[in-house]
């Protein structure tokens, strides 16, 4: 991989300050020798920027320094002294670098300021490296830098205090398991949001203090040190399982930002097996709840001359109303564009039984109104001879607006295709909620494809019930206007008897569903 | 009836604010309580302090102060006609709550709303002496989030600016049609008169303060809306173009969308299905592409599927878009302006400001992007690198399956 061509001249760049001005600056003075570093803590960010600029200017390889944190015992390589400090800083790197450096050192891993030394040396051939983000060593920093951040702001995220009271008054305590050493770079943040409170956060490697004016730090702790309990934290776990929607249930999202490792130090994470056990019931019951209980009601009331009655769910009149308005207004296909307008469905809206059809016909456009044409007349004959009571049906069509094709003075029925099918069919939907019929017969392979929402040939699905969402029945048959069109007239009477069979059935079964 | 205890109401009050989508608690004005007597602190970017099940962010403390209502919003479980039970909070109680959750690092502030009761600056009144309350008695300077009602008197909602770093306004409904149906007392000329209203207020004070630095801050976190998904006719068209033009015109932050979802004791009129949860998912995806990716509305819907007028469920909208306009592709990593490299399936914002820094380092090869993005396996058929060139995989017309999840294509398999 060929290195860049040669780049502009770097943006403006402020060298970190030397910390040390005192010594001369000097060769390195131990040759091959490996030199060892020993820091102060895992997040010494001074003592490494300082090491590794006496290390830098002395031309010494990343591969012969060793670096150690606290008073670990002698490495039994690393024996050569740093070399001294220099007078004035004889290099500068980008601030970009500085900002790098700062973060990715706090993390875990222990090859983290390796890494970084290797960086900077490069950096001093090639100021623009910082620039070029796909190379691999800055991309793997920039990876450890990111997810320091995540901790830094997950721990700003999921500490949580408990109230404890001391003499002198309210104290704020905390157990946090941090996974990088971000608890110190981290204070300013909790000094800066509860600088009235006196807090404390406690964890594993170090524990920090606040008295409302000064930080304090202190040795690590233990959970057993943290208090175990807060009466607010009951009003907090009440209010996580309340602000939950069942129906959304999401698990995936929630563990990829509040991964488990998190949970055992967050009082509300208790609850989340059991709330998402219950999720399915629960969205289940929301979705039974509305239908049964004002459908009998209605019933009864039906059979005494009322109408629906009002309160919860019994505002079904003044609904497919304002539905009906707004479908007159429908562009959801193309077709309003050539119709006269939209024709919606009509009959009760308790009815336990509903007709669709496929379109309505050049009559229909025209009236404003269902079935009211010839196949209209002839579903209303082939009803009367099976014994179904066309007056408790309710009638509708799969598409609501009338589709044809001129020709000369003559409009002719165009089938809908199925994207005007599927895009009608809200409204289908929206009549099938309000009237919530027992059986659904569907005329016509249009009409069962709006009943299923899929393609299904008449032949196979005629004949047997077909369970709906929603728990309807759905039948299918022939649409009437095929029963016009059978051109043999012997033909034409057998399919018609088996047309007003398959009513006659249909009749059947809604009194058994009562 | 007997007296609610405080866990009682905020449940139910909690469970009554769910429905709203925000929590969102960044992008406001820097503060701390240093040098202050209360606490709170905003840093500009947000924190969400928990993650319910639902995978939605708990950042805010979300309830109404009462979900009694005078109005009658199908949609909504909170309506006069609905048997849900109801329970109302004082200011003094939200005041403590807030505080005391505060404290314990629970939340970064408060996202207060309210059914209308008596009337709309009534209910408006107490919104704003909540928020009042929080800064001006106990120096709280956290969050806070207000929900505005369109009704209220102009001098209310100046106050709630005031005090609240966000405000907003739901349009509930992307069409007027549907706002008019399940709505029936909401007024959808209202609500963004008083959007109007609120955009003018904060570029007033916005002048005031460049002239004035002390000059008071109005909503420093701007103002949003929500509309739901799913309750209404309308297509994700008609839903990206009401959403671009309320960005337009009033300067929204945000514009959330909600999966319409069941809700206990529900109207006759609403789908008691699942949520769209997915189109809901397409539609912040298609959000980001105007907001971040310079997408216009006209172009999103140009991906949506012609018959329906909504966006494929299985594929995301940018790559939609990228089948739909095949001649703009492939895009060559090492030339390509940053718009065109914006447009590729696959590279984020990050990664296209990645790509611009280190292409003037180095000619960028396969195994370069490959480092800088997420997966180069998506990315591939529309891009051409130093090594790597795309053999007219941009015309396949198999390239949409082999695009897909890997669900859809076991399924063609299957069959």
């Amino acid at each position: 991989m060929a290195p860049g061509s040669p780049s502009a001249s770097p943006p403006n760049w402020s060298a970190p300050k030397p910390r040390n001005k005192a010594l001369p600056a000097a060769a390195d003075p131990a040759g091959a020798a490996v030199h060892r570093v020993v820091l102060d803590a895992p997040d010494d960010v001074d003592g490494w920027r300082d090491a590794a600029r006496r290390l830098a200017i002395a031309g010494v390889e990343p591969d012969r320094v060793t670096w150690q944190v606290g008073d670990a015992g002698g490495d039994l390589f690393g024996d050569a002294p740093l070399p001294p400090a220099p007078i004035r800083a004889a290099f500068s790197v980008p601030r970009a670098f500085v900002d790098l450096a700062e973060t990715a050192i706090l993390h875990s891993d222990p090859e983290r300021f390796a890494l970084l030394y290797a960086l900077l040396v490069r950096l001093r051939d090639r100021p623009g490296l910082m620039e070029d983000k796909a190379d691999p060593l800055l991309r793997r920093i920039d990876m450890l830098a990111k997810a320091v951040r995540r901790d830094i702001h997950k721990m700003r995220a999921f500490v949580r205090f408990r109230e404890v009271e001391e003499d002198d008054g309210a104290r704020f305590v905390a157990w946090f398991e941090p996974e990088h050493h971000i608890v110190r770079a981290n204070a300013g943040f909790f000094v800066r949001r509860f600088a009235t409170m006196r807090w404390s956060i406690l964890t594993p490697a170090i524990s920090i203090h606040w008295d409302g004016e000064a930080l304090r730090e202190g040795p690590g702790a233990t959970r057993a040190d943290a208090p175990d309990g807060d009466p607010v934290e009951a009003l907090w776990k009440g209010y996580y399982a309340a602000i939950f929607n069942p129906a959304r249930l999401k698990t995936g999202a929630m563990l990829s930002e509040m991964p488990k490792k998190y949970w055992r130090n967050l009082p509300e994470a208790a609850l989340i097996p059991d709330l998402v056990a219950g999720a399915q019931a629960r969205e289940a019951a929301m979705i039974a709840s509305a239908p049964p209980a004002p459908r009998a009601a209605a019933r009864s009331a039906e059979a005494t001359g009322g109408g629906r009655p009002a309160g919860a769910g019994g505002n079904s009149g003044a609904v497919w109303a304002a539905v009906r308005d707004e479908a007159m207004g429908c562009t959801r296909c193309s077709l309003y564009k050539d119709a006269t307008q939209t024709v919606f469905g009509e009959g009760p809206l308790d009815a336990p039984l509903m007709f669709i059809g496929e379109q309505p016909g050049d009559q229909e456009d025209l009236a404003g109104r269902p079935f009211v044409g010839p196949a209209g007349q002839l579903l209303d004959q082939a009803l009367a001879e099976a014994g179904v009571d066309r007056a408790r049906a309710y009638v509708t069509n799969a598409v609501k607006h009338f589709k044809f094709e001129r020709r000369g003075k003559r409009r002719i029925h165009q089938t809908p295709d199925a994207g005007e099918v599927q895009a009608c069919r809200w409204w289908l939907t929206q009549e099938l909620d309000i009237v919530r019929p027992r059986l659904v017969v569907a005329l016509g392979a249009t009409a069962a494809r709006a009943m299923l929402g899929k393609a299904v040939t008449i032949s196979r699905t005629r004949g047997s019930a077909i369970p709906l969402e929603g728990g309807a029945e759905g039948w299918v048959t022939v649409h009437p206007s095929y029963l016009l069109r059978v051109p043999d007239e012997a033909k034409k009477a057998e399919e018609r008897a088996r047309f007003v069979a398959d009513l006659r059935m249909v009749g059947e079964r809604v009194k058994a569903l009562g | 009836m007997a007296q609610l205890s405080t866990r009682q109401k905020l449940e139910i009050l909690a469970d009554a604010a769910k429905y709203d989508a925000s929590c969102a608690s960044s992008g406001t004005a820097k503060r701390d309580s240093r040098g202050g007597k209360g606490i709170g602190s905003t840093e500009g970017m947000g924190i969400c302090h928990a993650y319910a099940p639902d995978g939605r962010c708990i950042s805010l403390l979300k309830i109404l102060l009462t979900n009694s209502c005078i109005f009658d919003c199908h949609y909504c479980i909170n309506r006069r006609s609905s048997d849900v039970r109801r329970a109302r909070f004082t200011a003094r109680e939200v005041v403590d709550l807030t505080l005391n959750f505060y404290r314990r690092n629970y939340i970064e502030g408060l996202f207060l709303s309210s059914g209308i009761i008596r009337s709309s600056d009534y209910t408006m009144e107490q919104l704003v002496e909540v928020a009042r309350s929080l800064r001006e008695d106990h120096d709280f300077r956290g969050y806070i989030h207000l929900k505005t009602i369109p009704d209220a008197d102009p001098d209310l909602l100046r106050q709630a600016g005031l005090h609240a770093d966000r405000l907003s306004i739901n349009v509930e409904l992307p069409t007027e049609g549907g706002l008019r149906r399940l709505a029936p007392e909401k007024d959808g000329a209202r609500i963004e008169g008083a959007m109007r209203h609120l955009r003018s207020e904060m570029e007033d004070k916005g002048e005031a303060r460049r002239k004035y630095r002390h000059a008071p801050r109005f909503a420093p976190a701007g103002q949003s809306t929500q509309m739901i998904v799913g309750a209404d006719a309308a297509d994700d068209r008609a839903i990206i173009a009401r959403a671009s033009s309320l960005y337009d015109r009033h300067r929204l932050r945000r514009v959330y969308y909600s999966a319409f979802s069941p809700i206990p004791s529900p109207s006759a009129v609403l789908p008691l299905k699942r949520p769209p949860l997915l189109r809901e998912h397409r539609l912040y995806q298609s959000d980001w592409m105007m907001r971040f990716y310079g997408y216009e509305a006209g172009e999103i819907a140009a991906a949506t599927d012609p018959a329906t007028g909504c966006l494929p469920l299985d594929i995301d909208p940018k790559l939609a878009w990228a089948l739909n306009h095949r001649a703009a592709f492939p895009v060559d990593v090492n030339r390509a302006p940053r718009e065109a490299l914006l447009r590729v399936p696959g590279l984020g914002v990050k990664a296209v400001d990645r790509i611009l820094a280190s292409r003037r380092h180095r000619r960028l090869r396969l195994d370069d992007v490959a480092r800088l993005t997420v997966s180069i396996a998506k990315l591939r058929p529309f891009l051409v690198t130093a090594d790597w060139r795309p053999t007219a995989l941009v015309d396949r017309a198999d390239l949409r399956a082999r695009l897909a999840p890997p669900a859809q294509q076991l399924d063609l398999f299957a069959a």
